[in-house]
């Protein structure tokens, strides 16, 4: 019953704020509404029972990426690019897309034979207090089996800071 | 407990309107935050199969996506000030120096 409540309000705030994020005119409204969505979902994972990627979410998203985006906006100039138009006229090639991709799920749960709501798998597999400790599985299986993949992400890391130092400085 | 169906459904309300917002949109920044939204959609996926599975591996693989977001937007963001101060918008229909 609590998971319910605590999942139908996550999930509402960030459906909410999503919907606003893309709607509204002005860019730094539209990266609070961000913030909100993306602490919402942090709210989602902490539903999941998955604390380490609860509190990475809200270190990293909220106060590290959204931090730059902020930066950015304010570096950008607001008061021009708040007087020019800011949607692109693709109202249908949106509804296109949303269309077809809403369609695939259809047909995904069409084709299984389960329908949402009949037989689905409920999250019941391994009761949440015999889960083990969750920052200590998740060390574990990223030292252990996940450990080429860690390192080659710290080197996309180093890559990609790089490349915003090189991108971002003032050419000679 | 909750069935499976409310985190997929969820994830693809989130997963479309990031899709939307990267179609209509012309401003370049909140096109890449449109993005960090897709991201976002995954990961509620990724975190409830692990739920699901009792399996942690999916946590991790939403670690790695986020990290990825993370060089996307460092790079993504790096490429938009190089680009305003060039040609002083932030408009992805005026990026058309390659368009015939």
């Amino acid at each position: 019953m609590l998971d319910k409540v605590l999942f139908y309000f996550f999930a509402g705030i960030a459906v909410a704020s999503a919907a606003l994020m893309v709607t509204r005119r002005n860019v730094v409204h539209s990266a609070i509404f961000l913030i909100t969505a993306l602490l919402a979902t942090a709210g989602i994972f902490l539903q999941l029972r998955a604390e380490f990627l609860f509190i990475v979410q809200i270190i990293l998203y909220v106060g590290g990426i959204m931090v730059l985006f902020v930066f950015v906006i304010m570096l950008v100039n607001l008061d021009v690019a708040l007087q020019q138009m800011q949607f692109a006229r693709q109202k249908w090639v949106a509804l296109i897309v949303a269309l077809a991709l809403a369609g695939q799920v259809g047909v995904m749960f069409w084709t299984s034979g389960k329908m949402p709501g009949q037989g689905l798998p409920v999250l019941t597999a391994v009761a949440a207090n015999r889960l083990p400790l969750n920052s200590e599985a998740v060390a574990k299986s990223l030292f252990d089996s996940y450990l080429l993949p860690f390192e080659i992400a710290s080197v996309l890391l180093l890559v990609a800071m790089i490349g915003a130092v090189v991108m971002a400085k003032k050419r000679a | 407990m909750l069935p499976i169906e409310h985190y997929l459904f969820l994830s693809l309300a989130l997963f479309i309107i990031g899709v939307i917002g990267v179609v209509t949109r012309r401003n370049v920044i909140v096109v890449l935050m449109s993005i960090e939204l897709i991201l976002n959609a995954v990961n509620i996926n990724l975190a409830a199969f692990s739920r699901l599975y009792g399996d942690v591996a999916g946590q991790v693989f939403a670690l790695f996506i986020i990290a990825d977001a993370a060089a996307e937007a460092a790079v993504g963001l790096g490429i938009i000030i190089a680009f305003f101060r060039n040609r002083e918008t932030v408009l992805a229909d005026e990026m058309d120096l390659l368009k015939w």
